[in-house]
């Protein structure tokens, strides 16, 4: 046994000042936000109304028109339910999505590696194709660097899109209201999980398939129906919890969100209990929340169910008067937390 | 999902607490061991479930966070040697020692991969026979089975470009040193499960026996929680101190035996320091004369001195149980997650991560906030 003065408690730790870009800074979570913040915005004397959604809206000729771009790093280029071209693809239609618009022409910018295989360079062309068509857009320019062997992971691509606004009002978080019902169109964690279960080479008894999905139709159907959307947000980086949080923070309004609502599937979540994930962190390519007038929610869920790619929606939640604790998720037990923002990315726990 | 659901099950779990509530008739303090079992408990408001006399003190149980610093240091000095491969598990990249963290190094070019097994790390080694492969040996002795038998493995194939920094821990020792402290407050244990479906229960006998405390083995999900907490309750109630087994799912009285062989053959215990709490005897592993080959620090040349450094952390006196993350000044001001003054903040077992991911600060608004929506 030791004596007492070995026993003192003392925990030498300085601050980690992270004065180098890590990879947590692209994760989209905290520290993301904070290079919006102190960089970008100061840069680009934004307001800050503007550089928060993942897309613009701006007005040309009389005609309200989306804009936005993505970059696309993901590893390994083809995995479970998708691959590099028809993510960059839907990824971006799904920001356009996510203005009330309905996404028309995107850009397509390619960085090759050095030693790439051509073949594989037609496969993800090909695939770009196939999802263009799939939602309904077209790839009209584009640009295409090679880099040395060594300086790229194969391919990264780049999309922008512009899109034609049919939301007859603003679709945004500053438009979210107290008493508003929170929508998810779907289960969550698939992308994540699959991304992660063949980068890691883990095998689960059923393959997990990315949800990688253009959620335009699925919106579009909504708006068309004459459901006033206060907000759309699809689930990308950081996954539900991180969306949540942004538009509770942005619309300055609390969210209320009951865990047992938010649908999981099985073998997400069995993949989750095994890599210590919170599947509502976990990155979706497919999934969006909406934003509606209580007496609009029942409709709007209808005509989401009714899509493919809604199937299984659900109302999640409601928005109460801001007072600055933000999202709230009534847990399975019936206890109440308060989500938080990742730091960095989600890390695997050791036991 | 079985094994999962039925332990997470509402009405499971409020039965458990009605019937704490009706034996519970004096205040009494218990410690949960396991940083995993503090996440839990603090996701799914265990503790507020509980009578308001029954308090829950989280232990030293995660094994990140007791970590030394100067541990931490040597990685990173090892990690940034040329043609070094470091392995680590996930969540040990973010705690930074006094010079930075492994994510740190990594963001300067230190060639650091996650991995989810010693055994990745052995893998790593056979398919890059020109570099030297390091895999980070922390944890408990839940983790101690499978560094052993990447130790093996590495004997095995003479793999001569394979080593590890190990720096393993024994849960019973601390749960002696913290009874044995003189300003020791905790009356009753949740032993760690998955430690126990390992190692047995037979070294918790004597220390119930001596320091007169119920030591109860138990599991992670709510209804294990509370299943847990109600045997040690009845026990503190009725005057008893025994060893009980709530997780008998898992542990068995023997534990497992091929592990515990591996244990002793590849490790020998010594004497370690904790992060935060200091030396304790017989509370380590090393490895044992006939794998030294295979320690990183003889291989690297590196030398461990304890760190001297004070900062204003209290994470020892949190991970001993005397004090609550809400009693820290600097808790969720100068020290977030983001922005880490002690090891209990980093690691998403650390009791201070927790208390600040499922925001348990006693007099914030947002706490007042809460309390008042669990009112209504």
């Amino acid at each position: 046994m030791s004596d007492r003065a070995s026993f003192a408690p003392v925990c030498p730790m300085p601050a980690d000042a992270a004065e180098e870009i890590q990879l947590a800074h692209g994760g989209g979570g905290g520290m993301t936000q904070r290079l919006i913040e102190e960089i970008f915005r100061p840069a680009f004397a934004a307001s800050p109304g503007e550089l928060v959604h993942d897309g613009a809206v701006l007005e040309l000729g009389g005609a309200r028109i989306a804009f936005t771009t993505d970059s696309y790093v993901v590893r390994p280029l083809f995995f479970p339910g998708g691959d590099i071209g028809s993510l960059a693809v839907n990824g971006t239609v799904n920001d356009l999505a996510m203005c009330g618009a309905q996404p028309l022409y995107l850009s397509l910018g390619l960085v090759l590696e050095e030693g790439l295989p051509i073949e594989l360079l037609r496969r993800v062309v090909a695939s770009v194709r196939c999802a263009a068509d799939a939602a309904g857009v077209r790839v009209v320019t584009g640009d295409t660097k090679v880099v040395e062997r060594g300086k790229g992971d194969g391919v990264y691509v780049n999309t922008a899109g512009v899109g034609l606004v049919v939301a007859r009002r603003p679709v945004a978080p500053a438009e979210v209201r107290p008493g508003d019902v929170v929508l998810l169109s779907g289960d969550v964690g698939r992308h994540g999980v699959a991304i992660m279960s063949v980068r890691e080479g883990l095998q689960f008894e059923s393959a997990i398939e990315s949800d990688c999905a253009p959620l335009a139709g699925l919106v579009l159907a909504m708006i068309e129906a004459g459901v006033e959307l206060h907000c759309l947000r699809d689930l990308t980086r950081g996954g539900l919890a991180t969306a949540l949080i942004e538009i509770a923070e942005a619309g300055k309004v609390d969210i209320r969100v009951s865990e047992a609502a938010v649908a999981v599937s099985d073998p997400v979540r069995g993949a989750c209990e095994i890599l210590g994930l919170d599947p509502l962190y976990v990155a979706n390519e497919g999934r969006c929340i909406a934003f509606v007038a209580p007496e609009q929610a029942e409709r709007a869920l209808a005509i989401m169910r009714r899509h493919p790619l809604g199937a299984g929606a659900a109302a999640i939640g409601t928005v109460e008067p801001g007072t600055g604790m933000g999202v709230v998720l009534r847990g399975l037990l019936g206890g109440s937390r308060v989500l938080d923002m990742l730091s960095g990315e989600q890390l695997p726990r050791i036991c | 999902m079985k094994f999962v659901d039925e332990y997470r099950d509402a009405s499971a779990a409020h039965r458990y607490a009605e019937a704490i509530a009706r034996i519970a008739t004096r205040p009494w303090v218990i410690m949960e061991i396991c940083g995993g079992q503090t996440h839990s408990i603090l996701r799914h408001g265990i503790d507020r479930m509980l009578p308001t006399g029954v308090s829950l003190l989280h232990g030293p149980g995660c094994p990140v966070c007791v970590t030394p610093a100067e541990i931490i240091d040597a990685a990173i000095g090892i990690a940034g040697e040329p043609g070094v491969i470091f392995c680590s598990f996930g969540d040990m990249l973010r705690v930074p020692g006094e010079g930075g963290s492994l994510l740190a190094a990594k963001a300067r070019g230190a060639d650091v991969r996650i991995v989810y097994s010693p055994l990745d790390a052995v893998t790593i080694a056979r398919a890059n026979p020109r570099r030297q492969v390091v895999f980070f040996a922390i944890g408990f002795e839940t983790t101690a089975p499978t560094t052993a038998m990447a130790v093996a493995q590495a004997a095995r194939e003479d793999l001569g470009n394979f080593s590890l920094l190990v720096s393993h821990v024994l849960v019973p020792p601390a749960i002696e040193a913290l009874l044995a402290a003189p300003d020791n407050t905790v009356q009753g244990f949740l032993a760690a499960g998955h430690v126990c479906t390992v190692m047995g229960v037979e070294a918790y006998a004597p220390l119930a026996r001596r320091f007169g405390v119920p030591i109860v083995v138990t599991g992670f999900e709510p209804v294990d929680l509370l299943q847990g907490l109600h045997l040690c309750i009845r026990q503190l109630e009725e005057g008893r101190a025994e060893v009980e087994n709530q997780y008998s799912r898992s542990v068995r009285a023997e534990g497992n035996q091929v592990a515990r062989q591996l244990i002793r053959k590849v490790f020998e215990i010594r004497t370690q320091r904790w992060r935060g709490i200091g030396e304790i005897a017989a509370s380590g592993l090393g490895l044992a004369p006939a794998y030294a080959r295979y320690d990183a620090l003889a291989r690297f040349g590196r030398v461990i001195r304890p760190s001297a450094a004070e900062g204003e952390c209290i994470s020892g006196v949190i991970l001993r149980g005397l004090k609550k993350p809400g009693d820290c000044p600097a808790f969720g001001t100068r020290c977030t997650p983001e922005h880490p003054l002690g090891a209990t903040m980093v690691s998403s077992e650390g009791a201070c991560a927790a208390y600040y991911r499922y925001r348990r600060l006693g007099t914030s608004p947002v706490a007042a906030a809460l309390a008042e929506e669990i009112r209504r």
